[in-house]
């Protein structure tokens, strides 16, 4: 019973369809006819207006159509994008035509048939929102899906559109109630089921991410804290903190990889503590391993763990699982440092993109005018000292632009200069022979056994380091003030001549370090034929005393042992984080707490004013900080093959770090006077951190290479090389074919050529990302060039169009004598206004959706200037009857308009 | 019994929940604009805050409340800002700064980090935009430039930025900047994009 009505109403449905679309393609050609017709009876109108309407109703008009194009300019992008989003099924194709069209109508100066069609287009929508798509053929079916995806792209990219919220939320329901409608009626058939399928699973999919996105911003750490910090000292400082957030995050990884791969898998599975030599404390250090000071130094027991290269054990494969601990060591130590080149590399082109072309100076004082201001500023203070900096940079900019560069005295200037660069130099040469001579008589003290010595002798190279790196920034600042650089240029000298400073020290360090590595070598060989001698004696005199009894046991804290320079390497590493963290902590709470806190109370009772004059508060040194960063990350990479508890320890110092700065810079730190960029130094940051992490891994990548692994330590012990295990594996985990298949690709025939093809892509690469950027820069200069041109022809506009009206005033003045020859005139005027509506959908054409600027505005603008000129002449003429009283009057656009052709 | 009571608890508290959330359309919201829905029940918070007695928590038959632009320029992210009244006017429906909570959302989203390059440049377009007409010209520039400075700058100075700033950045040479030229300029600006956002 309730089948029947519903098919009769859908064949009524589709009968009013067919209707309807009849009436859609009528209406569509009358439309066609109407745009094309539209050119001719628009002229055609304003001909006869012209003919009959006063001269000033005239201008009313022009003024109209100016103010309609304008608004119209404004809301095409909208209009356009609206008439897509509530566009249906039935007109899609006859629309296509109708949106070409439009782009007709629209470019000449008339819209009015634009709207018009635009509004029927939403009147035939909301009758066909009715129509059932079970009546629906084929290609129909086609139409219809494509518009569900369109409105599935539309509700996409509404959150990019600059709607008003409310429209944005109509929109929204309307487009996701057509896509509920429609959806599910979709495909017949085979296909329909599919679809369903598929719509129901982006669904779920969509579902899905929102959750996870959801979830994503929910677990961002310390959110809150940075934006405090934001709104008190603007983005700059907040940037650090974004900056060591993103260090935690690499960090967490890291800590995860080494942590679940490599020590939690020898915590479980691998032999306990004590059951082998290398995995117990020797006798003679048994009675001090557990002193506090031992473990400090982290000696003793804490040596002789899984923090330490030298506890693992070389067997093949641990546990129940047949876990390949020695390859898992080795593939984390090298999945480490291929994350870290990764993510550095993916961010680096993720920050290039966003801070695009920036680097040309064109735009100065617009850039200066509309991006100075930090929104993020939410504290007085620091709204004041923002006020205050660009006041200053705008003055800077304006003394920059009025007067070149004042070169007085220029010798000494250079002269200053080049002293201070040499005096930058020594220190660099001091430090660095300093650590080396420290490094040198560290050895030898370690040579007598550490016991005799102080505790200062005992940690003065990582003292040193620590000392240097704090004590030699503040020595290049004081040297870069012979310079008299400005201020952003002295910045960056600053931060190269720090960089350099470290990069130097951590170099020296690596190489005394070299050097212990091959003292250490040498104490191996020795040790290495004392035991093969031990073990002789030892065999010989079992064999001696009674040849059946079984081998002796010996305990094997009692086995002698090689020195194990890999476990001394990540010692050191260890060592110079512990005491490079405790000096940037002690740093903080003397220079900025304690000082912070004597200011504050001595100030009560000084004799001058502490806040504002000398000492004062301390701002928080954004470049030294992310230095910091950077070079604490370079020794984690460094050293943690050889130590896997440093990236914990990193994590660790890293949480503790964002608290205690983040505590101090809001509580002893005030907001920086001179504020610099903070996003375009953000990929120079991270370019360093790309150096670094070269740097770092050349030594570690050298060591595992070169120098083969000590004999009874650590998981490669008895192999001839580290990535020895790489082929161990091969042979005997993989089939033969693999083996062989992996020889013929290492084989040098091979190897070679891959290795010229990455040359030769890269070559490539550059060459072609070099003529790109040729490319901009023609480009750019063309556009320069255009521009003067423009502005040049718009001067010239101006002074023409001014010289126009004096001689159309004259002309008018002259055409009071002149009389007779209406006819002709009427010809050449209509002429002028053709050429004037022309001109102006040039005009329209070229700046797109912007109403039409200068000539347009000059052009409006002289009825208004006219106006009394005609008059007077008007009043004075009022009696004779033998002429039309507007003729004498359009004289005047005509001396006007005419010559207004030739500009363009 | 206990156990009982404590999940009937549980379940009346998560049926609150869910009903707070539907009242605001966090998802609605979502597509509309950069905020998840954590973000958008914050935002609301904040919304209601500024005047408690005005917002009603209840949001399920869309009431029509408009809170006045001296409340919304009093917000901690707002307040120091030289620009706050035309941030507030320019995303307005009327014009003059009564935001509805649908309008403080977006105007919000367009200040937050996601948002994307254009979409940002239309908006400060609008907010540099001083006398609304769709042109920046040398009287917007001159006001820009006087609330960045607090007028410390003299008046010949004034002059000379904004003939500079003009000459820089017009490029159909109308002597005022049209939205083309601004996004022209901005487009390029190394630190639009860090420094045109808010955080809430």
């Amino acid at each position: 019973m309730q089948v029947r009505p519903e098919k009769r109403e859908r064949g009524k449905r589709r009968r009013a369809k067919n209707d309807q679309e009849a009436k859609g393609r009528e209406r569509d050609e009358e439309e066609q006819t109407k745009i094309k017709s539209a050119k001719t009876t628009k002229t055609r109108k304003k001909e006869k207006s012209r003919k009959t309407e006063e001269e000033e109703g005239e201008g009313e008009s022009e003024e109209r159509n100016t103010k309609r194009k304008k608004k119209h300019g404004s809301a095409k992008k909208e209009e356009k994008e609206e008439d897509g989003g509530k566009r249906t099924v039935k007109e899609k194709a006859q629309d296509v035509k109708k949106k070409k069209h439009k782009k007709v109508v629209e470019t000449s100066s008339e819209q009015e048939t634009s709207e018009e069609s635009s509004e029927d287009n939403e009147e035939e929508d909301n009758e066909e929102k009715e129509v059932r798509p079970e009546s629906l053929s084929p290609e129909e079916l086609e139409k219809l899906k494509e518009a569900v995806d369109e409105r599935k792209k539309l509700i996409q990219g509404l959150r990019g559109k600059p709607w008003p919220m409310k429209k944005k939320l109509v929109t929204l329901r309307e487009s996701q109630e057509f896509v509920e409608k429609y959806e599910g009626a979709l495909g017949k058939g085979k296909g329909r089921k599919l679809y369903a399928y598929k719509v129901m699973m982006t669904k779920k999919w969509m579902k899905f991410q929102r959750d996870f996105e959801n979830f994503k911003t929910a677990c961002i750490p310390w959110e809150m804290k940075i934006k405090e910090i934001e709104s008190h000292f603007g983005s700059s400082v907040a940037s650090y903190f974004i900056f060591l957030r993103w260090m935690y995050g690499i960090n967490m990884i890291l800590f995860g990889l080494t942590f679940g791969l490599v020590m939690v898998p020898e915590a479980l599975m691998g032999r306990p503590y004590g059951s082998i030599p290398r995995k117990t404390v020797p006798r003679a250090e048994e009675a001090s391993a557990m002193d506090f000071a031992v473990l400090w130094d982290w000696g003793g027991y804490a040596q002789y763990s899984v923090l330490f290269y030298g506890y693992y054990n070389s067997q093949r494969a641990i546990g129940w699982l047949k876990f390949r601990m020695p390859l898992s060591y080795f593939l984390v130590g090298v999945g480490t440092v291929a994350y870290s080149y990764m993510v550095v590399i993916r961010t680096m082109a993720r920050n290039a993109n966003e801070s695009g072309v920036g680097d040309d100076n064109s735009f100065n004082f617009s850039w200066k005018m509309f991006t100075s201001w930090d929104y993020l500023i939410g504290n007085p203070e620091t709204a004041d000292n923002k006020f205050a900096s660009i006041t200053t940079s705008f003055k800077e900019a304006i003394l920059e632009e009025q007067e070149s560069r004042k070169d007085d005295n220029i010798h000494l200037t250079r002269f200053l200069r080049v002293l201070a660069n040499f005096l930058v130099l020594c220190c660099l040469a001091g430090s660095g022979y300093l650590i080396y001579f420290v490094v040198r008589r560290s050895q030898k003290f370690a040579l007598d056994g550490l016991e005799n010595h102080t505790w200062w002798e005992r940690n003065e190279v990582n003292m040193v380091m620590s000392l240097l790196g704090m004590f030699c920034p503040m020595l290049f600042d004081v040297i870069s003030t012979l310079e008299n650089y400005h201020p952003r240029v002295a910045l960056q000298w600053q931060l190269g001549r720090i960089f350099a400073l470290f990069l130097g020290n951590l170099y020296t360090f690596i190489i005394a370090l070299m050097d212990e590595i091959n003292l250490k070598r040498e104490e191996e060989k020795i040790i290495k034929f004392n035991i093969t001698m031990w073990e002789a004696s030892l065999y010989n005199s079992t064999v001696s005393e009674n040849s059946t009894a079984p081998p002796v046991t010996i305990h094997p804290a009692d086995v002698p042992r090689g020195p194990c320079w890999e476990t001394m390497v990540g010692q050191e590493f260890v060592r110079l984080i512990i005491s490079d963290t405790m000096t940037t902590y002690i740093t903080l709470l003397i220079g900025d707490f304690l000082r912070a806190v004597l200011v504050r109370f001595l100030n009560y009772c000084w004799c001058w004013d502490l806040e504002a004059g000398f000492p004062s508060y301390s701002e928080f040194d954004v470049s030294g900080n992310v230095l910091g960063l950077i070079f604490n990350q370079g020794m984690i990479w460094m050293g943690a093959f050889y130590a896997p508890c440093l990236p914990a320890l990193n994590v660790l110092r890293l949480h503790v770090s964002m608290y205690l700065q983040c505590w101090a810079v809001m509580c002893c730190n005030v907001p920086q006077e001179r504020v610099f960029k903070a996003s375009g130094s953000n990929n120079f940051y991270m370019a360093m951190l790309l150096v670094i992490l070269f740097l770092s891994t050349l030594p570690a990548i050298y060591t595992i290479v070169t120098i083969p692994p000590s004999f009874d330590c650590g998981p490669f012990s008895g192999k001839k090389r580290m990535f020895d295990v790489i082929h161990e594996t091969l042979e005997s985990d993989f089939p033969a074919w693999f083996s062989k298949v992996f020889s013929y690709a290492s084989n040098p025939g091979l190897v070679l050529p891959f290795i010229l093809l990455m040359v030769l892509a890269i070559y490539y690469l550059q060459s072609t990302s070099k003529s790109y950027k040729e490319a901009n820069v023609e480009l750019k200069k063309k556009l320069q060039t255009q521009n003067e041109e423009n502005k040049k022809k718009n001067k010239r506009a101006a002074l023409k169009a001014q010289m126009d009206l004096e001689e159309a005033r004259k002309a008018a003045s002259q055409a009071a004598e002149q009389q007779n020859n209406n006819a002709s005139l009427q010809e050449e005027e209509t002429d002028g206004e053709e050429n004037h509506g022309s001109n102006q959908r040039l005009h329209h054409s070229k700046n797109g959706r912007n109403p039409p600027p200068a000539a347009g505005e000059q052009e409006c603008h002289p009825p208004a200037t006219r106006a009394p000129v005609p008059r007077t002449y008007h009043h004075g003429n009022h009696g004779a009857p033998g002429y039309l009283p507007g003729f004498s009057r359009q004289s005047e656009p005509r001396m006007y308009r005419v010559p207004s052709l030739q500009r363009h | 019994m206990v156990v009982a009571t404590c999940i009937l608890a549980m379940s009346v508290v998560r049926q609150r929940l869910h009903d707070f959330m539907r009242m605001i359309q966090p998802d609605e919201k979502w597509d509309c604009t950069f905020f998840t829905r954590k973000e958008i029940l914050r935002l609301h918070g904040r919304y209601h805050e500024l005047a408690p007695h005005l917002v009603p928590m209840d949001y399920t038959n869309d009431p029509d409340c408009k809170l006045p632009l001296a409340l919304i320029v009093n917000m901690p992210e707002l307040k120091e800002n030289p620009f706050r009244n035309r941030i507030v006017e320019s995303f307005s429906e009327d014009g003059m700064g009564n935001l509805s909570f649908n309008e403080f959302v977006d105007m919000f989203s367009v200040l937050s980090e996601m948002a994307p390059r254009e979409l940002k440049a239309i908006y400060a377009f609008k907010i540099y935009d001083f006398n609304v007409d769709n042109y920046l010209c040398k009287e917007d520039l001159e006001k820009t430039l006087n609330k960045l400075t607090k007028e410390e700058l003299t008046p010949e100075e004034v002059e000379l930025v904004c003939e500079k700033t003009i000459e820089e950045a017009d490029l159909d040479g109308d002597n005022k900047l049209s939205y083309a030229d601004f996004e022209n300029m901005i487009s390029r600006a190394p630190d639009f994009l860090s420094t045109f956002h808010i955080r809430i």
